[in-house]
């Protein structure tokens, strides 16, 4: 196939209640980017039942142009005629580079259809870069966050990739921006839905609490033992903040899998986030590095997370904790008594 | 259930070169390994002594994992500030000497483990014995987890803290007086810094023993090794006086690293491996029974080893009695006996390759390590005897002879040194 | 290969295939911060963590509904490794597809691969891959073979069942749990930690060491188009491999007293707007 013939950048753009997924408004933004660079169009692959409204808005957020499907056979989410859906939307439209956000369902089926299309596809990407001779560099963390992999794809056309969600930011939506909407078709039967979702039990709020929360308060395996993580509830919940935990925690169950933070975890990138006796292994500065202030509390003064932290207390957290615990709570009375 | 002729417990030397020599010999051979490599989890000093090897394995010397021919032998008499080094060269003409050689474990052990697999014994690693399987009052194999595995004879190959020996009534459980503990750190150079540094070729090693301050004066030695690119420093102390003294063998090691004469050897090095582990000082006299119906102990766990609180001798003693032991069983099995009479002729496999004599010849080490002075008293006359003899003060130089009599005869008996000399001599 | 491609009697339990990958230990690895390359010699490996989760779960589905768990891997022959951990927990064969035709594959040919060899295996009800690879962990090799297969897959799923001619699985996702449902044949991707793999005992791995029980396969075996294999057959490389540098910042540590440093850090709190002082 003559690969000349690929142009622009398309994001493939997700939704969920009626409302663009903040994945996708982020891939939106670095899709822009990348497209500016490129001096090329950016495009949006919307695809569902009802989704005509939600194209205004993605040009809003910085689409040049919406492709958008409606099918009754794409009312819900499925993988494959999903999947199938974006194949035959590539083969007409062929966008120079796809991207996807690397949420379960856009992991899912980017690595699905890249069966279909016999394409490059990088996961996962933290960053993205532009390469002399115009090809996407696709900057993705190897190794359990050890190394950073800078992917190229000049096989094959469309180059594909997932980017990490809270990476990048959210643009800002311009209402004066204006865009071409199109309509497409595609042929899908009835027996392109071999799956079908039976119950969404939404824990809505544990899960993004972490990822909208602005104070995030941490902990590892300094905390000793489970039940110490009732210091960091009081904690957090003076600094109206969310606890979440590292993966050592995790694994040995002291708290649930959905508060990890890392690079197996979540990414949060909070105003301020306190690390309480984690030792700031570099997969855990992976899901937090990004934060605007970091407080690390560590018995250990060489520990790694004092090399990434603002503010940093050399201590015993059981001494420091409830200290600040204590400090903080004098302060508040003095406030509401004053 | 599976059925193999012998099961072997642990594949350290002992255990691998009994599996080696069997299955040469056509046995169906199993042998369990507890860590996931052959040797992962093994310490040693770092020397192996050769003899036994080359018989055994034709091409040893061209593939066994050698780090260094041991060529320079130090031995260094410490206090905290000053020391008194006696140093042998023993390379031969083409720089290398063959008597001994360094080693690493992990390697070591898993070339053995891979030569007894050629040879036809199954291996199985990550899995660690948890018992013996017992018939009539006989033992007729192992357990592990869930699993059993028939045999019909048995080889406590699992190291110094046999469970197994003890088990099948072999031998009871050694006291603190009977146990040195042992640490090593091993410590990462460049190839050439060792080179320079010790002053040896490419494949040359250096030993060097340390009495006195390296274990704070208690009984025990210091010990290190090069290998290619890394040294093997440790120490190995009686642990009664590291009771008795309130002390751990950590900071024995930590005040040890810091004396001048090994800060020099060491600099810039970085420490990759930590290890602790216990080492019997058994004599012969100790020297538990060695086999009964259907099973017998070779190597560490039938404790065959040679400590004289400088120097360690086991890996080579571990390869002999497999090798005997595996002799005994080929007898055994042509006698269709594999009883304790069918295995009798074990001790007298070991006795022919000389064993028994070195293990004789050494049944005296223990009641020799038993002797404090050697390890508090005699270093630091060593030390302070040429320190007086090589300080120039201007007020004229003493005699040899009374710097000898205030130093040395002052503290110690002249009577008393020499026969400490000489149990000490003889039962190296 | 002996296997035909006629239909599987009803009522004869489960056939399933489980995808393993060995992957160099996480701690081990470290990145040579001169040569800036992985440092591998010396690095043991292992079963991926998320494919003992998937082995797992197949030996759960035999052990209720009776059958067959083939464990299959694409690699070297060091990977015979992992296949006889795999026997060693239960798994009752394996499969090695090894060549040096696929050296340097990306996960389109290794999909590509799989999904071939696997098509060769017989009638198969499941497929169970881990969500992703500690290495590469990119978690598209999953959804790649059930692509080139076209069977339905369910990924991150954290429990699954099967009810009379139906697989339902509970799958997890950012914002909570779905429950899905499908048919045979299918594909799930098992996530890591959603079970306790059970050990290997000592009579199965005598058993994966002895008996006939791994079979190597070549590219040609399992009927692959050489092209599309390998370095060759990958779309995308890896241009470079930096070593990740802490972000470093201009902390300001606080290691005196102890009412005084959290004072000092809660100043600092209410100063940049976080508290209200
Ligand atoms: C492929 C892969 C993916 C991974 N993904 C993640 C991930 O997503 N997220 C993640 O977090 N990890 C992840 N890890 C694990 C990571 O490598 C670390 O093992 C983990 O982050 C360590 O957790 P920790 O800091 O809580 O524990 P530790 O490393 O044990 O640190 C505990 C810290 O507490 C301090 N401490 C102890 N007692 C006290 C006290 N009384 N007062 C104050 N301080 C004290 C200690 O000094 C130490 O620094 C991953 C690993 C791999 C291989
Ligand atoms: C600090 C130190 C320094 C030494 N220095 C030297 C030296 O320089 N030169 C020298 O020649 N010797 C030295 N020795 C002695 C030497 O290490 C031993 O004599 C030798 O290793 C004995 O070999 P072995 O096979 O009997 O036992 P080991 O090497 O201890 O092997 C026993 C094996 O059995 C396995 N095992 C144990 N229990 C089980 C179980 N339940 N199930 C399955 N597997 C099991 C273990 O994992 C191990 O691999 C030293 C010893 C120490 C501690
Ligand atoms: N070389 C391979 N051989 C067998 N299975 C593989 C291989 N690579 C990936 N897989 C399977 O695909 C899953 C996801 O891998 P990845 O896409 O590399 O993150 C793994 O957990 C395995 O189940």
């Amino acid at each position: 196939m003559e690969t000349g013939e690929y142009k622009g950048v398309m994001v493939f753009l997700e939704h969920r209640k009626g409302k663009l997924r903040n994945a996708s408004i982020q891939l939106i933004g670095e899709g822009r980017r990348l497209a500016d660079i490129l001096k090329q169009e950016l495009s949006g692959a919307l695809l569902g039942k009802d989704v005509e409204n939600l194209t205004g808005e993605a040009i809003q957020f910085g689409c040049d142009k919406v492709h958008y499907i409606e099918h009754d056979l794409l009312e819900n989410y499925a993988p494959r005629p999903y999947a199938k859906a974006l194949a035959e939307l590539v083969q007409k439209r062929r966008p120079d580079a796809l991207l996807f956000g690397a949420t379960m369902n856009g992991r899912e089926v980017a690595g699905r259809l890249h069966a279909y299309t016999h394409t490059g596809l990088a996961a996962d990407c933290t960053a993205f870069d532009i390469t002399e001779d115009g090809y996407l560099e696709m900057i993705r963390p190897a190794f359990g966050g050890k190394s950073l992999a800078h992917i190229i794809c000049k096989k094959t056309k469309p180059q594909m990739a997932s980017a990490r969600p809270n990476v990048f930011p959210a643009p800002d939506k311009d209402p004066a921006r204006k865009g071409e909407i199109l309509k497409e078709t595609v042929q899908l039967t009835q027996e392109d839905v071999d799956t079908r979702c039976l119950e969404v039990v939404e824990h809505e709020d544990e899960a993004n609490m972490l990822s909208k929360s602005e104070i995030v308060v941490s902990g590892g395996y300094g905390l000793k033992k489970k039940e110490n993580f009732v210091l960091l509830e009081e904690l957090a919940e003076l600094l109206h903040g969310v606890v979440g935990a590292s993966r050592k925690t995790v694994d040995i169950g002291w708290f649930p899998r959905e508060r990890q933070i890392g690079q197996t975890g979540k990414t949060v990138r909070p105003r301020l986030y306190f690390a309480i006796g984690i030792s700031g292994a570099i997969q855990h500065l992976a899901g937090m590095e990004r934060s605007e202030k970091i407080v690390a509390i560590n018995a250990d003064p060489t520990a790694s997370i004092f090399e990434v932290a603002d503010y940093g207390i050399v201590g015993n957290l059981f001494d420091v904790i409830p200290e600040m615990i204590r400090q903080l709570k004098a302060m508040k009375s003095s406030q509401s008594s004053s | 259930m599976d059925e193999f002729d012998v099961v072997i417990i642990g594949a350290g030397p002992a255990g691998s070169s009994t599996a080696y020599r069997l299955a040469k010999e056509g046995f169906n051979v199993l042998f369990v390994e507890r860590s996931n490599r052959p040797g992962s989890k093994n310490v040693f000093g770092g020397r192996i002594y050769s003899y036994p090897f080359p018989e055994i394995y034709p091409d040893f010397w061209k593939e066994a994992p050698i780090e260094r021919y041991v060529t320079q032998e130090n031995l260094v008499f410490m206090t905290e500030s000053n020391s008194v080094t006696m140093k042998f060269d023993s390379s031969s003409s083409e720089g290398v000497s063959t008597q001994s050689f360094t080693a690493l474990r992990e390697k070591f052990d898993s070339w053995m483990a891979k030569k007894a697999e050629e040879a036809g014994a199954l291996l199985i690693t990550g899995t660690r014995v948890d018992d013996l399987y017992w018939e009539n009052g006989k033992i007729a194999g192992i357990i592990a987890g869930p699993d059993t595995v028939r045999s019909n004879v048995v080889v406590a190959a699992d190291g110094v803290v046999s469970d197994f020996a003890q088990k099948a009534g072999l031998r009871r459980e050694l006291t603190a007086k009977e146990v040195s503990v042992a640490v090593k750190e091993t410590i990462k150079l460049p190839k050439e810094t060792i080179q320079d540094r010790f002053n040896l070729g490419k494949r040359e090693g250096a030993a060097y023993s340390f009495v006195g301050s390296a274990t704070g004066y208690l009984r025990g030695g210091g010990f290190l090794y090069t290998n290619k690119e890394t040294i093997s420093l440790g120490a190995v102390v009686n642990s009664e006086d590291l009771s008795l003294q309130k002390k751990e063998i950590f900071e024995i090691i930590e005040n040890f690293k810091l004396h001048p004469f090994i800060q020099k050897l060491v600099r810039g090095g970085k420490v990759v491996e930590y290890s602790a582990h216990m080492i019997p000082e058994l004599g012969v006299n100790t020297l538990p029974a060695l086999f009964k119906d259907n099973f017998l102990a070779v190597g560490d766990a039938a404790a065959m080893v040679i400590n004289h609180g400088y120097t360690y001798r086991g890996v080579d003693l571990a390869v002999v009695s497999g090798i005997s032991a595996a002799e005994a069983i080929i007898q055994a099995r042509q006698r269709g006996d594999y009883s304790h009479m069918g295995l009798s002729s074990y001790p007298d496999f070991l006795k022919k390759r000389g064993i028994m004599d070195d293990m004789n010849k050494f049944k005296n080490a223990p009641s020799f390590l038993q002797n404090a002075r050697i390890f508090t008293a005699y270093p630091r006359m060593v030390c302070d005897f040429f320190d007086r003899m090589y300080t120039v003060d201007g007020k004229g130089k003493e005699k040899i002879f009374d710097i000898g009599k205030d130093e040395m005869f002052g503290k110690v008996s002249v009577l008393k040194m020499l026969r400490d000399m000489m149990s000490g001599l003889r039962s190296m | 290969m002996e296997d035909g491609q006629e239909a599987r009697p009803p009522n004869q339990g489960l056939k399933i295939v489980v995808c393993i990958k060995q992957v160099p230990k996480g701690e081990q690895l470290e990145i040579d911060p001169v040569k800036k390359t992985l440092r591998r010699e010396g690095v043991e490996s292992e079963m991926n963590p998320a494919d003992k989760n998937a082995v797992e779960m197949a030996l759960g589905f035999k052990d209720e509904h009776g059958g067959e768990v083939i464990a299959l891997s694409m690699g070297s022959r060091s990977f015979e490794r992992s296949l006889r951990m795999a026997i060693g927990m239960g798994a009752d064969r394996a499969v090695l597809l090894s060549d040096r035709a696929l050296a340097g594959s990306d996960t389109t040919p290794t999909s590509y691969a799989l999904a071939g060899t696997i098509s060769l295996l017989g009638k198969i009800d499941l497929i169970l891959c881990g969500e992703e690879t500690s290495d590469s962990s990119t978690g598209h090799v999953g959804p790649g073979i059930a692509g080139h297969l076209e069977i339905p897959q369910i990924t991150y799923v954290t429990e699954a069942k099967v009810e009379n001619d139906k697989i339902i699985a509970k799958r997890q996702v950012e914002f909570g749990f779905e429950t899905w449902e499908t048919t045979f044949p299918a594909l799930l991707t098992v996530k890591f930690g959603c079970n306790r793999p059970r050990e290997p005992t000592l009579s199965r791995k005598i058993k994966a060491k002895r008996g006939n029980v791994i079979q190597t396969w070549s590219a040609k075996d399992a009927g692959l188009d050489e092209s599309k294999l390998g370095l060759n057959g990958s779309p995308t490389i890896v241009s470079t491999i930096d070593t990740v540098e802490l972000p470093s910042r201009k902390g300001e540590l606080f290691s005196g007293n102890l009412g005084k440093n959290v004072s000092d850090l809660i100043s600092r709190l209410v100063r940049d707007g976080f508290i209200r002082g």
